[in-house]
């Protein structure tokens, strides 16, 4: 457990991602099996427990403290697994020996929960403060250190030595500790076998296009389709059992189950998770309601219906049809989808056109809700995982704009730590400024130095590592779309806002209202 | 609760003499205060620290080491007189016996023991318990009054072994040779206390200093501490600072001057980063719980060994260790000192 708890405490406070893998790297090479694997299980959220209620954990920590110090303590630590980590008071005792995490979940997997606390105790009493952190965030069942599961097993592959798509094409197939998984990496057995298993095949992604580049290609070599704003995600039915993976391999079927239970038979696809309503798309903001919650309550999947529209066929039956060129999987799709009703599903159609300007045309025309631009696919390309050069375009529609004021600035992480890189901006309502998003990228090394330069002689406030600068600086934002958000003071969110350009030249006075924000609204 | 000092019934009672002021903790009888907040025309000063011993006053007493601090920092403004007195010796002022022990938290830093009429009362100004190999060891003093810190005041801070935090920054040199080693550490004491400790851990290569490090650094050399050697970083190429520990004052660590070093990795030495978030929140990569305060167990073990009747807490938490002592059966009480830090 000791190891574990330092891979987590320092995968806390490493920011970048090179970082981070290099030392979940060291780990998997250091640690024995199956130590690692319940690890593995842990980073990539396959191991949790949820097994104890905070007050649980509080109600244990006030029989070893004095319950005004654990008072005081909490309100400056101000998170309960790290107040209790460090006020469990040391035991001394010769014969304590600290737990490993296999037998900590070994055991927590046998315990009902009143027994929880019961288990806890010499635990906590075993490990050092680090550790008891560890285990605590681990029985509370958020981890919170920065590690998505990909990373996680992105990193198992470069210390295999293996593309990431071979590790997420039998991840599906294995269960924690995953000792075959560990046998392959380290050359001992072949690859684990997953031919009847429901696994997942990592997506082809497109690249972004600028219209420019269109001139050295020909329109003739591409079938063109709408890009819908939803999610991407592969639906695998096989070996009688059905998945729903979003685009990096998570199995997402819990949250949507409507659409697994629809889902037909002994067919792999690749498609667009939407809400739909009579073929109409909802907003991304509707689809959102639906991802945040694990699982949908009756009411949210009678208000948001989720519906997959169908890109591509990867599968069927028993034949792999990925080498096949993407205009002959488009034809088994079509004809595959029309040989019986698919409720659930809907196809994506293709956007028949003679030339760029035309299709250019028909792209900055689009206004329909739920179209995020185009997707240009050769017609002779195959299914590729990842995202090779050259085969597939994604060419997004032009971005709206909004003049914003910048109002904070945050120091950013990794190479940017010494630098506020993080803005948050607002539009004024009245006299007043109301933040409205938040940008970190769009600007050039010189642009950053220059701002970064501005915010430490212009701020006005500082709390911690925000600064609250003088409302001086116009910031022309770009972003593709905004909706209704009840988490936002502004009532509005925007989607993937980045800095456009930097108006030194502009009075604030002349920037945006929220309501010119508001008549965007999609 | 048994060995302590049996309290002379005509000894005036501690508040009677010495007195919390506007100005800072003031001995009425010897007319001098301890660690003035602004100019005073007599000073008795605990330690080097800015917020302890400013500059401007009058005639001053303290350590020859935290008059030579003084004095480096700052020079003529350092006081009009400047009265050394060694560890164990002792003046008399306006009745007032003033004597200095060793509070173990920088070089030169003292307890002031104030003796008047059978009655004792010991100022602790900041302390620790654990050895430093830059400084004398913290003796305990029996007292009617003990008049104690509590930066670290709440039972979520134990500082871990000394060593087992320098390991934690040797491993990272290992894990990420190319990246530099930013180590945040307070000028006086902190930087030289972390180089002494990493050449205990067999650390010998050079250690780069940012520029306001050196001047104490040398005068710790000066004053008999082997610091091992250190380099200012003025003049070193960027390229040559991979994989290397370079000191910084905190501030300096977030500033613009840390862009010149080579994928500064951050850790800081402070016993503040016992808290996660707040290690987070500053920023830092690598935090090292290394501090120059006694912590809650250091704290609540000397309470109990100065065998004192009353305990008097100041600058910090005070309410947590207020409670912790009323519970064992001290008369405890929250002294309020404007001007401290929170930081240490």
């Amino acid at each position: 457990m000791n190891r574990f708890a330092a891979l987590l405490d320092a995968l806390l406070f490493t920011p970048s991602r090179n970082g981070k893998l290099r030392l979940m790297r060291e780990y998997f090479a250091t640690v024995a099996d199956p130590e690692r694997g319940w690890a593995l299980a842990a980073l990539t959220g396959e191991l949790v427990f949820d097994a104890a209620k905070p007050s649980q954990v509080h109600a244990l920590a006030a029989t070893r403290v004095d319950p005004e110090l654990l008072g005081w303590s909490y309100d400056f630590v101000g998170d309960l697994a790290e107040t209790v980590s460090l006020i469990w008071p040391e035991a001394v005792g010769a014969e304590i020996v600290v737990p490993s995490l296999a037998e900590i979940v070994d055991q927590l997997k046998r315990a009902s929960r009143g027994e929880v606390g019961h288990l806890l105790a010499p635990w906590l009493d075993a490990l050092d403060a680090t550790g008891r952190w560890a285990l605590l965030k681990l029985v509370t069942g958020s981890l919170r250190i920065g590690v998505s599961a990909r990373l996680a097993k992105i990193a198992l592959a470069e210390w295999g030595g293996v593309g990431v798509e071979r590790i997420e094409e039998v991840w599906h197939g294995l269960a924690p500790p995953y000792l075959p998984l560990f046998d392959w990496l380290e050359g001992r057995q072949p690859a684990p076998q997953t031919a009847d298993l429901p696994t997942f095949s990592p997506l082809m992604l497109a690249q972004p296009l600028e219209y420019a580049e269109l001139e050295g290609l020909d329109p003739h070599d591409y079938l063109a389709e709408w890009k819908w704003d939803g999610i991407r995600v592969q639906l695998v039915a096989r070996g009688g059992e059905r998945r729903l993976y979003s685009r990096s391999g998570d199995d997402i079927g819990a949250a949507f189950p409507e659409v697994v239970e629809a889902m037909p038979a002994a067919v792999t696809l690749d498609g667009e998770l939407l809400v739909l309503r009579d073929g109409a798309v909802a907003s991304f903001n509707e689809l959102q309601q639906r991802l945040n919650r694990q699982t949908p309550n009756p009411k949210l999947l009678r208000d948001h219906p989720a519906a997959v529209r169908l890109y591509d066929i990867l599968r069927e039956d028993a034949e792999d049809l990925r080498g096949l060129p993407f205009a002959e999987r488009r034809a088994r799709l079509e004809s595959w989808y029309a040989k019986e009703p698919r409720p659930g599903l809907d196809l994506s159609q293709l956007v028949p056109f003679a030339g760029w300007d035309e299709l250019r045309e028909l792209r900055d025309g689009a206004r329909e809700r739920g179209i995020e631009g185009l997707m240009l696919k050769r017609a002779d390309s195959a299914y590729v995982s990842g995202r090779p050069k050259g085969p597939w375009f994604k060419w997004k529609r032009g971005a709206l704009t909004l003049d914003t004021v910048l109002m904070y600035a945050q120091r950013g992480h990794g190479k940017r730590s010494s630098f506020y890189s993080d803005y948050t901006f607002g539009a004024w309502r009245g006299d007043e400024l109301v933040p409205v998003g938040k940008a970190y990228s769009g600007f050039t090394d010189e642009e950053l130095l220059r701002l970064d330069r501005w915010v430490r002689n212009n701020t006005v406030q500082r709390w911690g590592p925000v600064r609250e600068v003088s409302p001086e600086i116009v910031l022309e934002i770009a972003f593709d779309s905004v909706h209704r958000s009840s988490r936002h003071k502004s009532g509005v969110a925007m989607r993937f806002p980045r800095i456009h350009r930097i108006r030194w030249d502009k009075p604030v006075g002349e920037a945006d209202t929220l309501e010119a924000l508001e008549r965007m609204l999609t | 609760m048994s060995d302590r000092r049996p309290v002379s019934l005509s000894a005036p009672r501690p508040a009677t003499w010495i007195k919390t002021t506007p100005g800072g903790l003031y001995c009425e009888p010897g007319d001098f205060y301890i660690d003035p907040l602004h100019s005073v025309p007599r000073a008795v000063i605990t330690h080097g620290h800015g917020d302890h011993a400013r500059s401007g006053n009058g005639r001053v007493l303290a350590t020859p080491g935290t008059i030579a601090i003084m004095r480096e920092r700052y020079g003529e403004a350092a006081g009009g007189s400047m009265q050394p007195l060694g560890y164990g010796e002792s003046v008399v002022i306006g009745g007032v016996t003033v004597r200095f022990a060793p509070a173990g938290h920088v070089l030169g830093s003292a307890q002031i023991v104030l003796a008047y009429h059978g009655s004792r009362v010991v100022i602790s100004g900041d302390y620790k318990r654990r050895p430093d190999p830059t400084c004398a060891p913290f003796e305990p003093c029996n007292c009617d009054v003990f008049i104690t810190e509590a930066t670290f005041g709440l039972p979520v801070f134990r500082h871990p072994p000394d060593l087992q935090e320098i390991d934690k920054l040797l491993h990272s040199l290992v894990l990420f040779p190319e990246r530099c080693h930013l180590v945040g550490v307070y000028v006086l004491g902190k930087c030289q206390r972390v180089l002494a400790l990493l050449r205990q851990a067999g650390y010998q290569e050079p250690v780069f200093l940012h520029g306001a490090l050196i001047k104490l650094t040398e005068l710790y050399e000066t004053l008999g501490v082997r610091l091992g050697p250190v380099l200012p970083l003025a003049a070193i190429a960027r390229e040559a600072l991979k994989g290397r520990i370079v000191l910084a004052p905190p501030a300096a660590t977030a500033d613009l001057w840390s862009r010149r070093l080579p994928e500064p990795l951050v850790a800081m030495a402070s016993g503040w980063m016992r808290v996660r978030q707040r290690a987070k929140a500053r920023g830092v990569e690598l935090p090292l719980v290394i501090s120059d305060h006694a912590d809650w167990d250091e704290l609540t073990a000397t309470i109990d060994e100065v065998a004192a009747e009353e305990i008097w807490v100041t600058h910090g938490r005070e309410e947590a260790l207020v409670h912790h002592a009323t519970q064992k059966g001290y008369r405890a009480r929250a002294l309020t000192l404007a001007g401290f830090e929170e930081d240490e």
